[in-house]
């Protein structure tokens, strides 16, 4: 009984760095689509022409 | 681009829902492991993470090859981004086995051979990633990471055959086909297929960023040719 803390622990560290990469994929979007956005404002344009490679 | 948004909310859903069938088959219907007792459950994520990790090793391999042999920015974006992935997915396997290890081996860390290639195969990553972050103004960063990419790659079926390819007596870690109860596979299956799906939600997210990056990138430089001309 007093090893389920490593089995918390483990779950727990599983949880974290998955929210954490999510939360960072999602504050870097947020920025980029604010920087789209005042590129676009830069070049006279509200969107850019082309979103894609 | 509806249906794309439709198609993303569902691949979320079925994320969710397989998550949650995931953790309710690890703790409330496999039963109790007799040696290990309850720590043995870290087994059912500790695995397919690994599994996952090579699984997003492979796709930068596959995108650095195609890449150097194309110079397609798709095969490069697919190879940064599964990179990214799998220093995650390598970063659950180091923590969560080490979480194991110490209530079974006594110790977080011995220096046997698949813990020694697993860190040395994350490090190399965790450099790969450097390499792109701190060097994408040079315009040699892609095709170097690409050789990097390529030659990493080769440790991954060290890492995999490395508990045969050392004497048993070395290494204390669990051999490749450890014999499971009907019940324990079963739900090293659905922890399998949970992280399949995460793992394709993730690299599509990652990818879409990424495009967004390099059309940022692009528009950045179009700014700063009218301002100079």
């Amino acid at each position: 009984m007093e090893k389920l803390q490593y089995l918390f622990a483990a779950y727990a560290a599983i949880w974290i760095i998955l929210f954490a990469y999510i939360m960072r994929l999602q504050s870097r979007a947020k920025e980029l689509g604010e920087e789209l956005e005042r590129l676009g404002a830069d070049l006279g344009s509200t969107t850019p022409s082309s979103t894609d490679a | 681009m509806k249906n794309i948004s439709t198609a993303s909310k569902i691949l979320s859903a079925l994320v969710f829902v397989s998550m949650l069938v995931a953790l309710g088959a690890v703790f409330l219907y496999v039963p109790m492991e007799k040696v290990m007792g309850d720590t043995q459950r870290i087994f059912y994520f500790h695995v397919p993470a690994a599994i996952s990790a090579f699984v997003c090793f492979f796709l930068v391999f596959l995108g650095s090859v195609q890449y150097l042999r194309t110079r397609e920015t798709r095969w490069d974006r697919l190879a940064l981004c599964s990179a990214e992935l799998g220093v995650m997915f390598g970063l659950i396997v180091l923590i969560t086995g080490p979480l194991w290890a110490k209530p079974i081996w006594g110790v977080y860390w011995r220096w046997e051979p698949r813990l020694t290639s697993m860190l040395i195969t994350f490090t190399i990553y965790v450099a790969y990633l450097m390499i792109r972050t701190h060097g994408t103004r040079s315009g040699q960063a892609p095709r170097l990471a690409a050789v990097l990419g390529i030659v990493a790659f080769a440790n991954v079926p060290l890492v995999y055959y490395s508990v045969d390819l050392w004497a048993a007596e070395q290494q204390l870690h669990p051999p490749r086909n450890v014999g499971l109860a009907p019940e324990m596979r079963y739900t090293l299956w659905i922890c399998f297929a949970a992280y399949a799906l995460l793992l394709v939600q993730l690299l599509l997210r990652r990818l879409d960023l990424a495009r967004v990056e390099e059309a940022v990138e692009r528009l950045r430089q179009r700014r700063d040719e009218l301002a100079d001309y």
